[in-house]
């Protein structure tokens, strides 16, 4: 029973990881990209380190899972954050059907 | 305060990973010492680069406000996920991306942090750039470019319980 | 019930190879950049997979340290797309 709540947290984890790829391929600009993919990802991963926890129990690997888990909860979105920034602030432009850039108008 | 709650933390991850059972070898033992050297060391050294008044984290209030904010936060998360998941696997890219502008009313550095990191998880936005109260966010599907509908439909979901937790 | 691990492991290594796509093929330097990132999550999960399939928990600390390593590679290369030095 455990086992089977394990593999499919695992599961689930696997498909948004596929999820974020493809838009990681299909989507047509780096911001777009790196919202998707940072989203599904995150979530992705934060799911099979759960199945790991589930399926190894309380020791020593289900203790690490769950640092790595939180680990990267608050350390994803920072990284992506940071990528935002400096791929602004390097001269990026938005895709030519983009709405507005309020953050370009407030840089000059 | 602020050295000590840097120590604490640092051993408390430290005793998790090396959390192994039988507890009475010497090598548990000798772990154990180690590690409570080099957590005094780093608290000492490094405790002026954690935030001021780290006492306010201490109170039981905000912590029980913090465990409320967590299922919200995981809920809106999933909702995030699964509106990527329609957006990348439909086949014409509903999308209509732009950068808008949004204010928050959060005074504290931490806060600011934190509700930083919930948007960029949260449904079809991320937060690019921060300067004082105004937060530069991306969004996947521009609903509105005025600043205060903005605020109001991205900011305003987190912003009542990280003014709990935080303010 | 154990090679369902098989079946996720395959599924994670098509993952990593359309970033791999992305990352050769991705026009710009940030392009690149964005997807080192997703590939270095990734292999977290692979991680956590190769510790349940051998019952092996030293996977693991290569999990935490690689995730560690990941984020401050991913911060080196954001500051180094922004043009400044490391100091600010």
């Amino acid at each position: 029973m455990r086992e089977m709540i394990a593999f499919i947290l695992m599961g689930i984890g696997v498909a948004f990881n596929l999820l974020g790829c493809i838009g990681l391929i299909r989507l047509p600009d780096l911001y777009n990209r790196l919202q998707a993919s940072t989203k599904c990802v995150t979530l992705g991963t934060i799911f099979i380190m759960a199945g790991v926890l589930v399926y190894s129990g309380w020791n020593g690997v289900g203790i690490k899972a769950l640092l790595t888990l939180v680990f990267i909860l608050i350390t994803a979105p920072t990284a992506a954050h940071a990528l935002a920034r400096g791929a602004h602030k390097s001269g990026v432009k938005l895709w030519e059907k983009s709405v507005c850039d309020k953050y370009e108008e407030e840089k000059k | 305060m602020k050295r000590f709650t840097l120590f604490l933390a640092l051993f408390i991850i430290w005793l998790l990973l090396v959390y192994n059972r039988p507890y009475d070898t010497v090598a548990f033992k000798q772990n154990l010492f180690i590690g409570f050297l080099v957590s005094l060391f780093i608290g000492i050294y490094l405790g002026d680069l954690i935030p001021e008044r780290v006492y306010k984290f201490y109170s039981p209030v905000r912590i029980f406000n913090f465990l409320i904010y967590l299922p919200v936060f995981f809920w809106y998360v999933i909702l995030a996920n699964l509106d990527v998941a329609y957006r990348v696997l439909h086949p014409r890219l509903p999308i209509r991306p732009g950068i808008v502008k949004v204010k928050t009313k959060i005074k504290s550095d931490t806060g600011r942090v934190a509700l930083a990191n919930s948007i960029t998880l949260t449904p079809g936005t991320l937060s690019v750039d921060m300067e004082g109260d105004t937060i530069f966010v991306h969004w996947i599907y521009v609903r509105s470019e005025d600043v205060e509908e903005a605020t109001k439909i991205i900011v305003e979901r987190f912003e009542r319980y990280l003014m709990k937790i935080f303010d | 019930m154990i090679m369902t691990i098989f079946v996720y492991i395959y599924i994670l290594l098509l993952a990593c190879f359309l970033c791999l796509y992305r990352i050769g093929r991705g026009p710009t330097a940030p392009d690149r950049t964005v997807a080192i990132d997703i590939l270095g999550i990734l292999v977290v999960g692979f991680c956590g997979f190769l510790s349940v399939l051998t019952g092996r928990d030293f996977y693991m600390n290569v999990a935490i340290s690689w995730a560690l390593l990941s984020f401050i590679g991913t911060l080196a290369l954001a500051k180094y797309l922004e043009g400044k030095g490391f100091d600010e």
